[in-house]
């Protein structure tokens, strides 16, 4: 255990201070608040138009503003994510690999079990640091509007993004770990993660066990149902496997450098 | 302290260890002695438990290297050819992470760490970031990093690449002052290296053992001596004493080939002497055939030959 707080510590400390983790978070971020005072801005729009002709027509349908609102900054977000949780995990492994700090952590007493570990919980902390902000969104919301923002839809969210973000984070560590390249571990994530959302499509239309299959790897498709306000076991555990599929890949991944060609 | 057994690594068809034993004794400084590519850095991974090996055994401070990596992991500093640094670490922070991984207890972590910078004489660089640091400073926060948890048995892949002559000469005498209480295995491919610094020296090539010896031994072998060889038909007996018989001739050894009475030896001299007319005189004066008679380059020298004989610090304190 306390050999994982080592790693975890370390990896922490690194992102803080290499530029990467400053320029992913803030760019993050600041696309995040644009697209949220977009939606907000289009939502309200549309609200005081039906407001209007349920004025005129009478039997006016009450439209619930914040829950809108969240369920289409998610869906951004989900998007968001699979533009940079890359840049994250990139180095992870690369890194180490390519200085030769990989060989120090495997000569030292500390399992690969532990390195892997302490980088993922690392890697999934400074996610969720990256994600903390925009709950003044929805501070923001609860200040402002009436009625407030289903507290249960904003929970289920923020429960898919941090599930969704750390089946991500695992497989691309796995995909850090086989190269000595950060940028090739990024195109490589990068490509993995297009194709695990652009499946759906693939799926739609068709029909069968195939399609059916298809539509299950979708990484995002599961996120929708969060969005939605629903915690739906399947989502729940579909992340969670990728997310442990990721963590062990990763060290079978770690383990092969002891037998490859140095 | 350290037993290898018949130990061999080979990647598909290329072996780059073949069969390799040798122990070092607890407090020895241990020479690994030889050219680029001769399988030092191949032994010295798989002691360290970085690589697994293909066959043979090896043993550090009593625990098997592959059933008992992690109490080997335990016991074993290592500095890597190229020192495993994070760039944007202090150098004191960095020594504390590699402390906390190698199971240093907290209470004496800072201590440790305190010893670690003073024992390589890098203190008032503990507050720099290791990536603006020069590659001698880079090498000695390497040394400092094998150093921090005060294990057993260090092993030092190549300490002196890349120091100044005045580095050079401070690292040797570091790692002499660390003999005793601890078991050192470096790795050169320096010849003066091994003779100002080790006790023994294990001379490898193409990931075999050429021989294991003190430094003075190996090199009174290798600077004091030539050989010859004959082939002769004629009494294995007669032909020995006849051979003894020439000056500065120090040994002799004859072998007999097959039954058609030839008989091949090999005279050793002392260094510079060249005795090839004087055997031949010899035999032919005796009236028995002479088949073949040739100097002979001791194995080795060949190996010697691909070594830097050229000392970088020696020179500069000669000038």
């Amino acid at each position: 255990m306390r050999n994982l707080y080592a790693i975890y510590r370390k990896e922490m400390g690194h992102y803080f201070v290499s530029p990467v983790a400053y320029v992913v978070v803030g760019v993050f971020l600041i696309l995040s608040g644009f697209f949220f005072s977009r939606i907000m801005e289009a939502v309200i729009q549309e609200a005081l138009e039906a407001a209007m002709q349920g004025m005129q027509f009478g039997g006016a349908m009450p439209v619930d503003v914040p829950g809108i609102v969240l369920r289409g900054f998610f869906n951004v977000i989900s998007f968001f994510l699979l533009l940079f949780t890359p840049a994250l995990t990139m180095g992870v492994y690369a890194e180490e690999r390519r200085r030769g700090t990989m060989e120090l952590l495997m000569t030292s007493p500390v399992t690969d079990e532990q390195i892997v570990l302490g980088k993922f919980f690392a890697s999934l902390s400074l996610y969720i640091i990256m994600l903390l902000p925009t709950l003044c969104y929805a501070v923001y919301m609860f200040l402002h509007s009436d009625p407030a923002p289903p507290w249960k839809l904003l929970f289920a969210s923020y429960l898919g993004a941090v599930l969704l973000g750390g089946a991500l984070l695992a497989v691309g560590s796995f995909l850090s770990s086989l190269t000595e390249s950060q940028l090739i571990a990024a195109i490589l994530t990068f490509g993995v993660f297009i194709i695990l959302w652009v499946i759906e499509f693939a799926a739609r239309g068709g029909s069968g066990d195939l399609s059916a299959l298809f539509q299950y790897l979708s990484v995002t498709r599961h996120f929708d149902d969060f969005s939605r306000g629903v915690i739906d076991t399947s989502g729940v555990i579909f992340y969670v496997s990728l997310a442990v599929l990721g963590i062990f890949l990763t060290m079978r991944s770690v383990d092969s450098m002891r037998w490859r060609r140095a | 302290m350290i037993e290898v057994q018949d130990l061999t690594k080979s990647y598909g068809a290329v072996t780059a260890v073949d069969h390799i034993s040798f122990s070092v004794n607890k407090g020895e400084i241990l020479g690994f002695l030889g050219p680029n590519g001769a399988g030092k850095t191949t032994t010295m991974r798989i002691l360290t438990g970085y690589l697994p090996a293909t066959g043979g055994t090896a043993k550090v401070a009593g625990f098997d290297v592959f059933e008992q990596s992690m109490d080997v992991r335990r016991h074993i500093g290592y500095l890597p050819e190229n020192p495993p640094l994070y760039n944007d670490m202090t150098v004191a922070t960095y020594l504390d992470f590699v402390a906390r991984i190698k199971n240093v207890p907290p209470g004496s972590r800072a201590r440790r760490v305190d010893t670690a910078l003073e024992m390589t004489n890098i203190t008032d660089k503990r507050d720099e970031l290791v990536k603006r640091l020069s590659r001698g400073y880079k090498q000695r926060v390497g040394l400092a990093q094998a150093l921090v948890h005060d294990p057993d048995v260090i092993i030092l892949d190549e300490p002196t690449v890349g120091l100044d002559p005045k580095q050079i000469i401070e690292v040797r005498r570091l790692i002499k002052g660390l003999a005793g209480n601890h078991t050192i295995i470096l790795s050169t491919h320096i010849l003066p290296e091994v003779s100002m610094t080790c006790d023994r020296v294990v001379i490898i090539n193409h990931g075999k053992i050429a021989a294991v010896d003190t430094p003075e031994n190996l090199t009174s072998q290798i600077k004091g001596g030539e050989r010859v060889h004959v082939e002769v038909r004629a009494p294995e007996k007669a032909l020995s004493d006849l051979l003894r018989q020439i000056p500065d001739v120090r040994r002799v050894s004859v072998e007999t080939h097959g039954n058609v009475g030839r008989v091949s030896a090999t005279v050793e001299t002392a260094a510079g002497k060249d005795v090839r007319s004087q055997i031949a005189a010899k035999i032919v004066g005796q009236g028995y055939d002479l088949f073949e008679l040739r100097g002979v380059n001791l194995s080795l020298e060949d190996i010697f030959l691909q070594l830097t004989t050229e000392d970088p610090a020696h020179k500069a304190t000669e000038n």
